[in-house]
């Protein structure tokens, strides 16, 4: 079994270096295939590794030695349990249907090949991630993630917004990391070593203050990678890489890294139920928060990437409060409508010719409908109707919280849920039904090629049935994972669910009938609540204003005092003083050989004098 | 009583007149003598030292310094032919060819 | 006490001739001054009892090596002043007082290394010439072999340097002076 493992490791890093090789030269269709064919090796070892850990349980994999200093021992070892496969599976497999949908999204990209290179290698990254067997594999991993993120939101490199957004995203997981670093030194300090079993197997002898300001440190990690309020901005503004990158790293995979993370570490978190609500706080909030302002904005990428920044609340409402498997669950379902959503907002992009103003959209329904049917399905999904799978893992979380007596963020998440079903709804309708408004613009929509249509079927069908795994899921998981039961009587369940659904429908419903009646009235983008919350709630500002000024006031002064005038000065002095010396003692070398014989007889007169007045220190 | 310090110190003063004589002079022949009168001044000083302190070492190396003077002598007095044969001249201000 | 009266007549003769050989405008007086002077150094030499190295600097120096620089003087014009343009005299006499003040106080200083001990010491009951001898063919063999060398080596190449091209120059010579002649 050892050799899927390594397969399933190695063939999208196999493809990332061989892909890298032609990374300047002009568009190969050949790399393309290749890569999404190492992948799909990878994914297939993935689901075998899957069948293998149902049957027979984790299997734990030591390749070598890794670092060997002193106390620390780090082997590169690798673990296959029901978590980990679990990510592996949902990695793997929406990496592969993203790889082929890039080979016709790219198609006129003229950095082609290195486009398939920084996929593979983010898919190798991630999959160090979720399989290493110790802290700092899984640290690696991280920065491996966020060094690829970085590369793919700033793909286009000669936008500056992009150029932007990349350093925004960077800049900000790397604060992030230096909590997370933090708890991973803690955890060191405090255990001696870095490997989860032995890590979980002592935590729980360690006072109860270090376990709080380790969870506390890895969370800030899980916060910076998954975007979690106050760190939530780059995510939005990671939007102006390309589509599949949004598709692929900021909605199915590397931002649940941090809820991963938070799953992980469910042994830690477990002893610490208080900062685990708190991690259920923020996360509720954010998931209100998030939907709130996909509520009004106009831009297509930007509506998926909140609603994303809220589903990724609601996962951290579940896992804060302990029901990981239903976190987990979630985390999976998720990865499979929204890329759905993402790689349906692509075509979509790719039609109006990579105009995202949805207001300046409408009516693509006539020219796009397997796109429309797709991303109905997904939006669907995402506001958590029934069968679709947004439903179950959703109620779930509503019913953790209700369950929880945390009846304040079950209320949040249930305005959440409303608020979702419009903002999908809002997007389907203004996109692809109402007014023809593109074509004021000229554009004349067409539909995707064929092969990407059927990449994306695989993923639409997971958008419906996937809910219907749950009792599978929960029994395969749950091997590993605390088991959490919602033991709320049956009649109050009913009508919870029928609550949610209830505020799912009628918040579609609203959606519907505003907009096929032409939306709302300009009026209303006057009022303080709508400019509240197209700018964001005035966040960016404030970090602008408050936290990207004073810093660069900072640095202006250190450049321009410190730097120019201090060291910059001293630095110039030294050479000033050596060109100038050197300008004035060139005339020593006239060439006269009597000159010459002159300043050998001052050198002899120093030496004597020297001789004479020099003693030295005994 | 004549000591070893008034040996050293006329070995010191003929010494500074050859080092007049090397930064005086521009003729190369001129510059030639000075240096004899370098040798000379070194050389009393060595033989008063070895007198003084019953070594012959200074003896000795006052003979060497002789022959090297020797030596010198012919091969700068041939270099010195060779260049008033090019140049017509043996003052240092020809020799100026290597100017920083 | 005629040492004493020799050792500053010696003094006196030799800084005053080695002063003409630096300062003198002719060539000829100054090489004169010059093995005048070498001669006063031998005649220190005699003083201090080292017989030997005084014949050689007679023979080699006021013999050999100033009849070599009278060989040498006969290529170039000797008669007429050597005409030197010499720039910052001040500087070049400044230099010298001042090294010679700092020698004779460096020279003047006790010496504080009272126990010396003499590598080859002269030897009881034998003269200058024979301790001389003795010491230079036993311990000091090799560099007087060596000393040897670059004394043939030396001579080859004074020959080699002084006769190269020596027709060619000589009518070049001549030619010059005869249009010189024709003007």
């Amino acid at each position: 079994m050892e050799k899927y493992v390594y397969i399933a490791l190695f063939a999208p890093l196999l493809s990332s270096l061989f892909v890298a090789l032609f990374a300047t030269r002009p568009k190969i269709l050949f790399m393309g295939i290749l890569a999404s064919l190492l992948i799909g090796a990878s994914m297939i070892s993935s689901f075998i590794l899957l069948f293998y850990v149902n049957a027979h349980g984790a299997l734990h994999v030591k390749m070598m030695d890794w670092i060997s200093a002193g106390n620390l021992e780090i082997p590169f070892g690798f673990v296959v349990d029901q978590v980990s496969v679990i990510m592996m599976v949902t990695v793997t497999f929406v990496s592969t249907i993203i790889h082929v949908y890039s080979i016709g999204y790219m198609d006129h990209d003229k950095s082609f090949n290195r486009f398939f290179s920084y996929l593979s290698a983010f898919v190798f990254s991630m999959l160090i991630l979720v399989m290493s067997d110790n802290f700092v594999g899984l640290f690696i991993g991280w920065e491996g993630v966020g060094l690829c993120s970085w590369l793919l939101i700033g793909f286009w490199y000669h936008k500056p917004s992009a150029a932007w957004a990349a350093n925004e995203a960077f800049i900000m997981n790397r604060i992030a990391d230096l909590g997370m670093l933090m708890g991973l030194f803690l955890i060191y300090w405090q255990i001696g070593s870095f490997q989860y079993d032995i890590v979980f197997a002592s935590i729980k002898f360690l006072d109860i203050s270090i376990v709080t300001t380790i969870g506390i440190f890895l969370f800030i990690g899980a916060m910076g990678k998954s975007a979690q309020f106050p760190l939530h901005t780059w995510l939005a503004d990671a939007m102006e890489g390309p589509t599949p990158v949004s598709a692929l790293i900021h909605a199915a995979t590397m931002v649940t890294a941090g809820v991963y993370l938070v799953i992980r570490c469910g042994d830690i978190y477990s002893l610490i139920p208080h900062i685990g609500f708190a991690i259920a706080s923020l996360g509720a909030f954010v998931a209100v928060f998030a939907a709130s302002m996909a509520l009004v904005n106009n831009d297509l990428k930007r509506i998926i990437a909140y609603s994303t920044l809220s589903q990724l609340g609601y996962m951290f409402v579940a896992a804060g409060l302990g029901a990981y498997w239903i976190a987990l669950f979630h985390l999976m379902t998720h990865a499979f409508f929204k890329s759905l959503l993402f790689l349906g907002a692509g075509n979509v992009m790719h039609a109006m010719h990579d105009e995202l103003n949805i207001k300046k959209m409408g009516g693509l329904y006539g020219s796009m409908k397997a796109t429309a049917i797709l991303m109905s399905v997904a939006s669907v999904a995402l506001a958590g109707i029934y069968p679709f799978a947004g439903f179950f893992s959703k109620d779930m979380i509503l019913e953790v919280a209700f369950n929880e007596g945390a009846y304040f963020l079950w209320f949040a998440l249930f305005i959440g849920a409303g608020m979702t079903a419009f903002y999908s709804f809002r997007l389907v309708m203004l996109v692809f039904f109402g007014e023809k408004e593109h074509t004021k613009y000229g554009i004349h929509p067409h539909e995707a090629q064929p092969f990407v249509i059927y990449a994306l079927m695989p993923l639409g069908l997971l958008a419906v049935i996937a809910g219907f795994f749950e009792h599978a899921f929960r029994g395969f998981v749950t091997k590993l994972l605390t088991n959490y039961d919602i033991q709320i009587a049956h009649g109050t369940e009913v009508l919870l669910i029928a609550a949610t659904l209830g505020i799912a429908i009628s918040g579609i419903s609203f959606a519907i009938y505003m907009y096929s009646r032409g939306g709302f009235s300009k009026t209303l983008e006057n009022r303080f609540c709508y400019k509240l919350l197209i700018n964001q709630y005035f966040i960016p500002k404030l970090y602008e204003l408050y936290i990207m000024k004073p810093f660069g006031a900072i640095s202006n002064f250190l450049w321009q005092k410190i730097d120019v005038k201090i060291i910059d000065f001293s630095v110039d002095m030294v050479a000033k003083i050596l060109y100038t010396s050197g300008e004035k003692s060139r005339k020593m070398q006239s060439g006269n050989l009597s000159d010459m014989l002159r300043w050998m007889v001052v050198g002899i007169v120093i030496l004597l004098a020297v001789a004479i007045f020099y003693r030295p220190i005994v | 009583m004549i000591t070893l310090t008034h040996y050293l110190v006329l070995s010191g003063i003929l010494f500074s007149i050859g080092l007049a004589g090397v930064m005086r002079r521009t003729n190369l022949l001129m510059l030639f003598f000075s240096t004899e009168i370098l040798l000379n001044a070194v050389n009393v000083g060595f033989v008063a030292v070895s007198k003084y302190y019953g070594d012959l070492t200074g003896q000795m190396f006052a003979f060497f310094i002789i022959a090297v003077a020797a030596s010198e002598a012919a091969v700068g007095l041939g270099l010195l032919i060779l260049w008033y044969k090019r140049n017509g001249s043996v003052d240092l201000t020809s020799l100026q060819m290597m100017k920083g | 006490m005629y040492e004493v009266i020799a050792f500053y007549i010696f003094s006196a003769l030799t800084i005053g001739l080695f002063t003409v050989v630096v300062m003198s405008k002719n060539a000829l007086y100054a090489m004169s001054a010059l093995a005048g002077g070498m001669i006063f150094i031998s005649g220190f030499f005699f003083i201090l009892g080292a017989e030997f190295l005084g014949v050689v600097q007679i023979t080699v120096y006021s013999g050999a090596i100033m009849a070599l620089y009278a060989f040498g003087m006969m290529f170039f014009d000797t008669t007429r002043d050597v005409k030197e343009n010499i720039r910052c005299k001040k500087i070049a006499y400044t230099l010298s007082i001042l090294s010679s003040i700092l020698l004779i106080v460096i020279l003047c200083a006790p010496l504080f290394s009272q126990n010396i001990e003499a590598l080859y010491p002269s030897i009881q009951n034998a003269g200058n010439i024979q301790m001389i001898g003795l010491v230079l063919f036993t311990k000091y063999l090799v560099p007087f072999e060596l000393a040897a060398i670059m004394l043939l080596a030396a001579m080859i190449a004074g020959i080699v340097l002084a006769s190269k091209k020596m027709e060619m120059n000589l009518e070049i010579d001549e030619e010059f002076e005869e249009a010189k002649d024709v003007k």
